[in-house]
Parts: structure tokens; sequence; C-alpha cells
């Protein structure tokens, strides 16, 4: 069985980010870049699926220009077997993702695709199920257990209530959260090993995706400040307080 | 002519405030506003969702494989109520965030997540990065709109509303490649920090392990998840995964009260999209009161039995 | 031609194998590494460097001379690092309280043909270019040993183990380090590297030099509001917030888009231990010629480093079997001019020279001292050593060791830093009219979050105190514990528990500047590197 991981290149988690004071977006120039924190756990987990014996390849794939190769050798240097590049300059929204990916999943025979539950810049959190909803085949989001049956996936999914569990029949999406695993360290190695491995580039221009119904983001800001907060004299002021205010 | 469905959530009893929040956003969208009830056995939700003020009508669609709120057959279904509708609106909840985005698909447009404001029927502010950036997006005209509302930015809807409900069969197919096994709620008795929608935090003021009892009283008067400063985990009052801040865990609960804490930046980072702070601190000049919507310059370990008594 | 793997049947770790690795990936690290492939071309020359990309912990001014960069890549200017402004004008004060004079700027001062830029971002360019060059960088493997071959020579070095836990056990992610062999190990970690301060002691190096002296440079990069910078101009100041016996002052340079960087540098030597150099920088912020630039404006990055001020007198022998030191690990910075990286660029470049000639380490010590970069320390030799009698008897000094070219016969001692704080009984810290603050960050706390500085709390405190007991004891009465005030990022902090007083040891704060090893009383306390990719995310500093 073949596994598809996609990952992202995001701004790395640990940089504060700033808003350009033009309003155009966030301040990226010079700014370390880094695999989605997810990406990174949803490939761990494909590893450990072919370390168990469970599937043959694992194949991680990544859209964007060519500065995403680095993302992508790192990923093969943590032990993914192939890395794809769906190569373009423009900023891809889920469904142009969605619909790429499913390219890919048809030309390769993939039988599990794992994904990160979201990018931790757009937040959207939509690109695993948008695949699975084109691919039509089952989605499992939020994944923190996933064991591997024969043709099944038995996933345990964070959800507000508690946990939930459900069996989806392969092929399916499976969308991770960051309990399921701890990814590994990278071995100086394999960072050598990776560079041999290969990387295919697909043109996003040789697929026929349009961009119709993008969503345009039409400006950017700060977050809102907080408005200025009241004192209170003691504890009872202060459960009044959050009585009133429906808190408690 | 702008016609919105909302999606609503339950638990098979209850309906979910979220649903209310959902109505709050809509209405702020303008224009006829409907529900859709899916289930099993849950006419009462439907009666609860018509109760909704501004609530035009109700749409009741009950089967077995509803039951489990599947995003398969959840999306399948509301596929075929779709029609005629300009915008369908699910809350920000992890039911949400896992159905509405296979709808989107299925209707062959894009997603907008998160919705925190509305600036037109077609125009909506919704946070990236973690909050620590706001956009304005735009969809496009013409096109269906399909998205979450974030929770945490809308209250919910009164009630009073007096909504028909219409009763519909479901006519999509059910799924087979997908199966519910079943739902473990939330263990413990306390909820869990990182979704609990009100948290408790000490800090190194609590001066012991023994002390941090007082807030894990006062948590459990108001159902409330327990966290804790660096510093206090430093200290080796709690264990680590109660830490809250920048290296811990980034919480945003309806209402966070922070008792000793001092309010470094770094702990400011693990909590600022909280709805209301509250801090209560001995030192006037304690960083957090800068941040926070009620605060109280007072000794902890008097306040806290106080509000115990208090919230009997 | 490289890196065959195999296994060190001793330690059962993994090894890799290269004809040349360099510690660090700082500018004299990275100018070895290209030159020594512009030299050979098919030599195996790597460079580990313990931050997470290129750069981010690297901490200078600066205004560098480009001299050497002209030499190693001729044409960069077509393709300048980002941040690279040529300097347009140099301006001197001496400071009091609410005023300043204009002093004529020193000739060591003058910057006409230099350029300020981010030099960790510089780095990071640097870095591309090694890697063109088939340099192979590994950015987040912090080098944690020295590998020694039987015969006592250098002959690599051991990678940390990532994956373990504060107790020292492994966790699930656990990774052993791997070994890298090589005949050749380039020292360039800079100023009080962790592993050059192991072989400097190992091989003695340091017996006939005097004692190597250092100072802390603290830095923000501000975002200021638009017309209140003048791209280009650089300033310098002494005088207020120091009183004269402290020996430092302050750096403002002016970059494009509105940035500025502004920092402070002071000699670990100060006597007093109440002094805080922190909030001694946070006081010159707020001096009326600076103020009214910073109002308004934001902070983008801040952090600090050791400075490395012994020159002439304090280099140690910089030659052992099997390595090299290079850069400020071996202490090049020329301190009148506070400019250290043309120095690290030429030893590195020259290291390289050495290395391709003669196959050896043997030798390399007597090149670098018959070099112009010695030629240049013994030049301003005097300079430094002259203000350990306060700022005017050190002005006056200079003034003389300039005009003479310091070609005076005397040669003036260093001292060592730990040596001259006076006890807290002996020492009146004088009035020092510093004023009450407004402008960010509020403490060190916050300055550390500009930093980002990101440790898993979960690893070994990777600062080793040697003999605790001591903190709580001796150091709270003779010196009242002033690594609680000589940390810039506080790190340490003495908590009064229901047990008693203690010593809290932040380790996540840390940022890697060194000055607790250098300045604390007692040498008890010992920095060693924590996992690798740990430490400050500096963003163009």
């Amino acid at each position: 069985m073949k596994i598809l991981v996609g990952i992202k290149r995001v701004i790395d988690y640990n940089v504060r980010i700033r808003v350009k004071s033009d309003g155009s977006g966030v301040e990226t120039d010079g700014v370390k870049m880094s695999i989605n924190p997810f990406d990174e756990i949803a490939l761990e987990e494909a590893l450990r699926i072919r370390e168990a014996g469970k599937a043959d390849e694992v194949i991680v794939i990544s859209a964007g220009g060519d500065e995403c190769q680095q993302q992508i050798r790192t990923g093969l240097a943590m032990g993914a077997d192939r890395g794809i590049q769906i190569k373009t300059e423009q900023d891809l929204q889920p469904l142009s993702i969605a619909r790429a990916l499913l390219y890919v999943i048809e030309k390769e025979d993939i039988g599990l695709v794992i994904l990160g539950k979201q990018a931790i810049d757009n937040d959207n959190s939509q690109t695993g199920q948008m695949l699975a909803a084109l691919w039509d085949r089952p989605q499992a989001t939020f994944a923190s257990k996933l064991e591997l049956g024969d043709g099944t996936a038995r996933v345990t999914r964070e959800v507000d209530a508690g946990l939930e569990t459900i069996d989806v029949e392969l092929p399916a999406v499976i969308t991770v959260d960051l309990r399921l695993n701890e990814p590994r360290f990278v071995k100086l190695p394999d960072i050598m090993k990776a560079k041999r491995k290969p990387l295919d580039v697909i043109n996003l221009s040789d697929l026929s995706i349009g961009s119709e119904h993008d969503l345009v983001t039409v400006g950017t800001v700060p977050p809102f400040a907080r408005a200025r907060g009241v004192m209170v004299e003691d504890a009872t002021q202060l459960v009044a307080e959050l009585r009133q205010r429906g808190l408690v | 002519m702008t016609n919105i469905l909302i999606i609503a959530e339950h638990n098979g009893s209850e309906l979910n405030p979220s649903t209310g929040k959902c109505a709050t956003c809509a209405t702020a969208i303008g224009g006829t506003i409907d529900i859709l009830v899916l289930g099993n056995n849950v006419s009462g939700i439907a009666d609860q969702a018509a109760q909704i003020q501004g609530i035009s009508k109700v749409h009741l669609t009950e089967a077995a494989h509803l039951e489990a709120p599947l995003a398969v057959n959840w999306a399948a279904e509301i596929l075929t109520i779709a029609d005629g509708y300009s915008h369908i609106l699910g809350p920000s909840t992890t039911l949400g965030r896992d159905l509405m985005p296979r709808l989107a698909a299925l209707l062959g447009v894009n997603q907008v997540s998160d919705i925190m404001a509305v600036n037109n029927s077609h125009g909506f502010k919704r946070p990236i990065y973690a909050g620590n950036a706001i956009i304005d997006v735009t969809s496009p005209d013409g096109a269906i709109v399909v998205a979450t509302v974030r929770t945490a930015s809308w209250p919910d809807t009164a009630q009073g509303g007096s909504a028909s409900i219409e009763a519909r069969n479901a006519t999509a197919t059910p799924a087979t490649h997908t199966k519910f096994i079943g739902l473990e709620s939330g263990g413990g008795d306390r909820p869990d920090l990182q979704t609990a929608k009100i948290v408790i935090s000490g800090g190194r003021a609590l001066g012991s392990a023994e002390n941090f009892d007082l807030i894990y009283a006062l948590a459990d008067k108001i159902g409330a998840g327990v966290g804790a400063s660096r510093a206090a985990v430093d200290a080796g009052y709690v264990a680590n995964d109660m830490q809250v801040g920048q290296t811990g865990k980034i919480i945003s609960p309806d209402l966070y009260m922070a008792f000793g804490i001092s309010g470094a930046i770094q702990h400011i980072t693990g909590i600022k999209d909280a709805g209301t702070i509250v801090a209560i601190n001995k030192d006037a000049d304690a960083p957090i009161f800068e941040l926070a919507d009620i605060g109280l310059t007072g000794d902890l370990f008097s306040i806290i039995p106080e509000m115990i008594d208090l919230l009997d | 031609m490289n890196s065959a793997v195999n296994e060190n049947q001793t330690s059962g770790r993994e090894v890799m194998e290269y004809d040349v690795i360099v510690v660090g990936a700082g500018p004299a690290g990275l100018a070895c590494a290209i030159r020594l492939k512009q030299l050979k071309q098919d030599l195996a020359v790597a460079v580990i460097e313990k931050s997470a990309e290129v750069g981010s912990h690297i901490l200078s001014g600066a205004v560098i001379e480009p001299e050497p960069l002209d030499e190693l890549l001729p044409g960069w200017k077509e393709q300048p690092p980002p941040i690279c402004v040529a300097v347009k004008s140099d301006q001197f004060f001496y400071l009091k309280k609410d005023r300043k004079v204009r002093l004529p700027t020193p000739p060591q001062q003058k910057n006409h043909g230099n350029y300020i830029v981010s030099l960790g971002a510089m780095c990071n360019w640097l870095a591309g270019h090694a890697e063109n060059a088939g340099v192979d960088i590994f950015p987040g493997f912090a080098a944690d040993g020295i590998r020694y071959q039987d015969d006592g020579s250098v002959g690599g070095v051991i990678i940390g183990d990532m994956g373990v836990d504060r107790g020292g056990n492994p966790k699930d992610t656990y990774m052993q380090g791997i070994e890298i062999h090589a005949p050749m190990t380039i020292l360039a970690e800079g100023c009080r590297g962790h592993l050059s301060k192991q072989l400097i002691a190992q091989y003695e190096l340091d017996k006939d030099s005097d004692p190597q002296t250092y100072g802390i440079g603290i830095k923000e990069l501000w975002k200021v509001e638009p017309g209140k910078s003048i791209p280009g101009r650089v300033q310098h100041t002494l005088g207020w917030p120091l009183d004269p016996s402290i020996y430092g002052g302050s750096f403002i340079y002016h970059l494009e888009n509105d940035l500025v960087a502004i920092g402070f540098v002071c000699g670990l030597d100060y006597a007093d231990p109440e002094f805080s150099p922190f909030e001694a920088f946070q006081q010159l912020k707020h001096h009326p010629m600076v103020k009214p630039m910073l109002e308004g404006g934001e902070i983008i990055s801040s952090g600090a480093r050791a400075i490395v001020e012994g020159g002439y007198q304090s280099l140690p022998r910089v030659e052992m079997p099997g390595a090299l030191l290079i850069g400020d690990a071996a202490g090049l910075l020329n301190v009148p001019k506070i400019k250290g990286t043309h120095q690290a660029m030429r030893s590195g470049m020259l290291a390289a020279e050495h290395i391709v000639q003669s196959g050896s380490s043997e030798g390399f010590d007597r090149k670098l001292r018959d070099s112009a970069v010695m030629a240049e320390l013994h030049k301003v030799r005097n300079i430094r050593p002259g203000f350990q009698r306060g700022l005017w008897k050190g002005l006056f000094t200079a003034a003389i060791e300039t005009l003479t070219m310091g070609k005076l016969k005397r040669t003036l001692a260093n001292h060592s830093d730990h040596d001259q704080l006076s006890r807290s009984s002996e020492y009146k810290t004088p009035e020092r009219q510093w004023v009450d603050r407004e402008l960010p960050p509020r403490d060190r706390l916050a300055s550390v979050y500009f930093a980002t500085t990101e440790h898993d709390e979960d690893q070994p405190v990777h600062l080793q105190i040697i003999d605790p007991d001591i903190c709580t004891t001796r150091c709270s009465i003779e010196f009242n514990n002033p690594c609680t005030r000589f940390c810039p990022a506080d790190v340490y902090e003495m908590v009064n528990d229901i047990d008693g007083p203690r010593l809290q040891i932040n380790a996540a704060n840390c940022v890697h500047c060194k000055t607790c090893d250098i300045k604390d009383p007692y040498q008890i306390i010992n920095w060693v590197t924590p996992e690798g990719g740990s430490g400050p995310n500096y963003q163009n500093l």
C-alpha cells in the first residue's frame, strides 16, 4: 500500500507574527520557514505504519515554489521514500490543493492519505475533508489514535465531547491532531541520504485546476485590542460581575 | 436574495448553544434563516431550534444512519436541500469543522472558516496564525457561501422564536465505508484544560502543591478546567501538562481566571484569545492587569474561599 | 567523496567521516568552509551548527569592513545579503544624564567604506554560498563533545543526544548523537565556545597568555516611526548611564525601512555586584538623544551575546593536534573598532589556506600571529586594558596609543573578569541617576520573548552548577547572587520557598550569551550545549 502525506511550508511556529503596516499581509521576508507541525505528525504516523509492515511506500507531497523542496527533503530525511512537488507560484486554496492531490492519488494508486488537521498559517482545516469528498472516500479528522486493520482503519478522533471512534474502509483520508504521536528527530546521516531520494516535479499548470472559486483576501490587520478592563473591589463584586456577564 | 441555512449541532437530547451563535452570525448577514436538524429521534431538538428568535423554518430529517454525526452522511443529506440557499453555516466546533469542508467541496466552492465578524453578505473577518492576524475575505459573487462560525466571537441568540417545523425524508444514500463505533465522554470529573469553556489557573504565589487544592476546589465548583503558570510548574506545585502559556498549552476558553499569576508575556501568549480574562493578584502593578477584563487586587488565599461560598 | 556512514565499535554511535569538520556556522566557520572548497573542491567539508537555522544564534551590531568578503566572494555586492546598508555618517558622543556632547570620531570608529549589516542574515546568506560550493551544512545539531583519537589528538566531534528527559533518561523520541570523524576539526564557536573552553584547558593553550576578558552585548532591533531614522547613520556613545568605572557604551545603527539596531556593550570586569547590564541598556534607551526616536516604534527582535575583548595579550595558542581555533573562539575581535567579523573571516580563510597547504594544524598558530589579523590586534592592544583604571585614564591611554599607533614598547596586562567583582560589603554603588522607564520591554522576561528563545523544557538543564550550595551560602552573603542580575535573560532566580531560599534555573529562557560562564565569581557555572536546535531564534540581529 502506498501512503501519501501532504506537507506544507509555513512560517515556523516559533516566529512572532507581524502584520505589514500597509495591511497587505504578514511579514514573511527573511523569516524562518518549517514543515507545518501537524504535517510532521502525519508523516511520523505514515512512517510507523510502513515500519510495521503495513505499507510499502511513503510519499511526501508539497505544493509551492521551489523553496518547498527544502521541506520535502526534510520529509525524505525523516524517512519518506519519495517526494513530489506540485510546482506553482500561486497561493493555492484548499479546494485547488484537494484537486491536485486527487490527481496524484489516482496516478499513484494511493491507499491512504494522511494530512495535518490544519496549517498553522491559514488555520483553514479544510483540505483533508475536501479531498475525501472529491475522492468519494471516507474522512477521519482530528485523529489521536490510528489502528490499521486489513483494508480498514479504526480511528479515534478528538472531538469537543471527548473521544469518538469510527471505522473507515481504505482508501481513506485521515487528518491528524497533536496527540497522535511525537515526530522523530532527523538523523544527520539521513539528511545526506535524503539528497539522493527521488523528488518529482509536477507543474500545476499542466493540471487543469482553476481558481475561479477562490476567496479573495482584501486586507490583513493585527488582532483587535481588548477594551479597557474594570477593577472590582472584592470577591463579592467579582462574583456579581461574572454572574452579570453570564459567565458562571 | 439571501437565504441562509444553519446546520444544527446537538447531542441527541440538547441543542448545542453553537447553533444559536450561528443564528446571531446569520442575522448579521441578513436575509431569511432556516435551520436543518439531522439525526434520529430528534424532534425535540427541532422544537428547541424553532424557539431561537429570527428563524423562519426548521427542517427535520430523521434516519438511523444520520444518528451519528458522520460528515459523509450529513454532507450528502445537506446537499439534497442546498438548492435555493445562498449561505450554509455550521459552527466552528469539531462537528462543524469536520462536516462543512466536505459539503463545500461537494458544492464546488471554497469555505470561509471561523467567521469572527460580518462585513457584508459576502465579506467576512476571520483569524489566521492562531489569531495573530485578522483577514478580510470576500466570497465570489454568484457562488454559494459555505462557512463555519467562530463560536467565541458570537453571543447566543435570544429565545422567543416560533419557526415552523417541516419534516422531510432522508434521500441521500447512506455510506457503507464509514461506521460510528462509540463516543467516550471527556474522561474524569474535570474538563480537559485544552477544550474547557472555563479555566482557572494558579501561579507561583500559591506557594505549594497543597495550596493548589484551593484552585481545584473553585474549579470543581464551577465545572472549570485547571491550568498553571510555568513558574508554578517549575516549582513543582503541579504537573507540567497543566502549563498554560507560550511553551505550554495555548487555550481560548470563554472565561479565564488567573490567581497569583503576574502575567509575563509568555503566559499571556497562551491566553490572549480567551473570551473574558479575570486576574486576581496581590500586586497592583502586575502586568496581567493591563490585559484583564476584570481585575481584583487582593490576597487569593482569602478571595478564593469567599468565591467558593458565594458560588454556592 | 564524503560521509561514509559506519559505526564506532567502542561507543556504538554511528559515524560520519569528513576531511574537515567546522563547529559553528558564524562568519569564521563559513568563510573557512567556503575557502576550503575554493582551494580544493574535492575536500569533504561539513559545518555543524547548534541553532535551528543558520543565523538564529548570531547577534552583533554590526558594522563590517568588507575587504575579506571582497576577497572571498568577489562580486558579492551584486547580490548582497538582505540588510546591508553602506555607512553614510559616523557620530560619537559623550552622554550625561540629560545631554549629549559630540566628540570627534576616533580614527578606529571611522566607517567610510564599511557596511551596516545584520550578521545573522549575512551568515544565512554566506551559508547559501557555502552550500553552492559543496559544503554540507547541518543546522540543528549541537557538538556536545570532542572525539579523541587513540594518540590523544582531536579526531572530530560527538553530536549531542536528542530526546533526553530532564532526569537524563531517554524519551520515546530518543536519538543518539552520531560521531563526526575528521582529521581536522575547526572550532568556530564564537566567544567562549564550550568545546573551545574544554580544549583550551585540555591542551593548556592559554598557559602563556593573559586571562581572556569579555564584555556583554545586548541588542534590540526596532522598527521606528517613518522619518525617525537616517539610513547609513552610525552612532556610538560613552558615558551615561555608566559610571566611569565601568567600560562600555552604546551603538545605534540606522538601517533602511525604518529599522534601527540599537545596542549596549559593557566590559564584564565591572566591580559593582549590584550592576545589571540589561538595566543599563534600558536606561540608555531613555536618554533624550535616543528616546524620541524609539517612541511609537516596536521591537522586532532582541538578544544578547558575550563579546571577547582580550585581543593580543589574551590570545591562546590556536593550534592543537587535529584542531584549530578561529574567529572569536580564539579571540580576534578588535575592541576599539568593536569589530570582529573581518578578523573572524580572515582567520577562517587563513586556516583554510593552511590546511590545504600543510594538511595539519601544525604551524597555524605561527601563521596567524604573523598575519594582518594579529598585526591589527597588536596595534590596539593597550587600549582596552587602559580602561581598567576608569573612563578618563582609559581615554587618555587610548589617545596616546592611537597617536603612537601602538608602537610603544609596553603591553598592558589583562585581568580575569570574574575576579573583579567586589564584595557587597565593600562596594558602594555610585549614584547612577537612572530614570523610571516607559519603553518596552518592561523587564528581562519580556525581552526574552522578543528573542523567541525556545528550549524543550523536558531536557537536562544545560547550565551546570558545579557546587550549588555556594549559591545560598557564600554567594548570597558575599555578592548577593549577582547571576540574578548579570544574566540578560532572567535565567537565574533566588526563590524563597517554604524550605528556605534556593536557586531556580529557568534554563528555557537562556539566549546562549555565555555571560554567566564568564562572570560568576566562583567559576562554578559551566554552560554546556542544550539539545540541538534549542535556543534563540533571532531574526535579523
